[in-house]
């Protein structure tokens, strides 16, 4: 298993996170995000792109 | 041996989000050979979207300015040799090498073109003291320095950037007006209806917005003073910001037999194309200096100005170039979806797909006279949806009308699909 963090100071709820690792990130029906901060291995790469596209940079891969 | 007479090394030209995210993509793809990237800021890349925004406001010191913006990248991106503050002067693509400012000459078997744009200026006599552009941290640091309460800024140019400073000066308390140019607020992005609306929000926000005109001169001796525009109208300003588009970094390109007219000419897999239209053996482009193909929406190849594009552009052209080196054919490209954002005050503008390349522009939700209230527009080509937007709605509302233009693409149909329930 893998974990991520979020900084919710950074995060803007620009939902890009969303579209690259949905199984991880969702946006609810206000527009805020929620997220797994542990998820299988196998969605490393889209986590990894999940990481790329947000726009505040925001996301934190844990070791 | 040919293997010793070619060095196992990939030069990435441009060390912004471009020349990292293609060093990232270039080891994903299972790149093991020597990497550099040679940029010609001392920086290493840093997020640039916060410069005309929230960095221009409040930017503390550059130490600190730079920590906020730095990006991190990836951990597998390892053995990347950097090579700040001399950027690529020239390319001989034929003996492969590139040659740096400083006059050191790199032989590659692998070249990325990531040099991006730099901004354009308002070809206009007058002096240049006084007037600025952003494009770098020192471009805003520079800018902020005179964004005092009640200095008068004149903007020059009304797409995100020319918007952003506007509105991010008004509200550091400067008396701001803004020079549209020839199209409205933003009004190429995101159609006439949006335009409107946006222009209705800088005005209430007491930014005055002068349409139907021109910047046809400076004034100042030293420094800048002013402008005139082309109705003759007198504009006395104490800081000029120009936010008028951008060229390409194409210059050290040429001799090579590329087409170089706005941008450098690329196929779908980012491959550099020569004039002939024949891709150049190893060499890729990322970032908005590749003119690419748009199958999507459709039309001729187009560059893609959107922060999105570098990490697009560069999980496509990083495998191409990898499968190139090694004899291979690219598999095969899985054209991106554009998507951008822009925010001014505090509205939230997402889009995705090309709305500029739209023939028709439909309500799917709300009035984009007030977008402050929450609106969506949908883009259409030949009737069909290419492009949304959406303005003051929470960004679920932006991912379902995402899947809507992803629905319509995928079904190739020429009808709209139907929409999600707003």
């Amino acid at each position: 298993m893998a974990q991520i963090s979020v900084d919710l100071k950074l995060c803007d709820n620009h939902g890009q996170c969303a579209i690259s690792a949905p199984a991880v990130f969702r946006m609810n029906d206000d527009g805020v995000l929620e997220f797994e901060e542990t998820f299988d291995d196998a969605l490393l790469d889209e986590v990894e792109e999940a990481i790329d596209v947000c726009p505040l940079q925001a996301i934190f891969l844990k070791d | 041996m040919p293997e010793q007479t070619m060095p196992e090394r990939i030069v990435i030209a441009g060390a912004s989000l471009g020349g990292l995210r293609a060093a990232e993509q270039l080891r994903s793809a299972g790149w093991e050979g020597e990497l550099v990237v040679i940029g010609d800021e001392a920086h290493p890349p840093y997020n640039r979207p916060p410069l005309s925004k929230e960095m221009l406001a409040r930017p503390g010191t550059p130490e600190e300015a730079l920590a906020a913006l730095a990006f991190r990248p990836r951990r597998s991106a390892t053995g990347i040799t950097w090579k700040l503050g001399s950027g690529v002067a020239a390319a001989n693509l034929a003996r492969r090498t590139v040659t740096t400012h400083d006059g050191e000459v790199l032989g590659f078997s692998g070249l990325v073109v990531a040099t991006g744009l730099r901004p354009a200026r308002v070809p206009v006599p007058g002096p240049l003291a006084g007037r600025h552009v952003v494009r770098t941290l020192e471009d805003t640091l520079a800018l902020h320095t005179d964004l005092v309460p009640g200095a008068r800024v004149a903007v020059v140019g009304s797409g995100f950037i020319g918007c952003e400073v506007a509105a991010t000066a008004s509200g550091l308390g400067c008396r701001v007006t803004l020079i549209e140019g020839t199209s409205g607020p933003m009004e190429r992005p995101l159609g006439a209806e949006l335009s409107s609306g946006v222009r209705r929000m800088l005005n209430d926000h007491g930014v005055a917005t002068l349409a139907g005109t021109r910047v046809i001169r400076f004034l100042g001796g030293q420094r800048c003073t002013g402008l005139v525009l082309a109705d003759g109208r007198v504009l006395e300003a104490d800081v000029v910001v120009e936010a008028v588009g951008s060229h390409a970094n194409t210059e050290w390109l040429q001799g090579n037999g590329l087409d170089l007219d706005n941008g450098v000419e690329c196929d779908e897999h980012l491959r550099v194309l020569d004039s002939a239209g024949t891709p150049v053996a190893g060499v890729v482009a990322v970032g908005d200096i590749a003119r690419y193909p748009d199958p999507l929406a459709g039309g001729p190849a187009r560059r893609v100005e959107h922060w999105a594009t570098p990490t697009d552009t560069a999980k496509i052209a990083a495998p191409t170039l990898v499968a190139g080196l090694r004899g291979e054919e690219p598999g095969p490209a899985a054209s991106p979806l554009p998507s951008f954002w822009t925010d001014l005050f505090a509205l939230r503008i997402q889009g995705v797909g090309s709305p500029a390349r739209a023939d028709a522009v439909g309500i799917l939700e709300g009035d984009p006279a007030r977008p402050a209230d929450g609106v969506a527009l949908g883009y259409y080509r030949e009737e069909r949806l290419i492009g949304a937007v959406t303005a003051g709605l929470p960004a679920q509302k932006h991912l379902q009308y995402r899947q809507a233009v992803l629905d319509a693409q995928a079904s190739g149909s020429r009808v709209p699909e139907p929409l999600p329930a707003a």
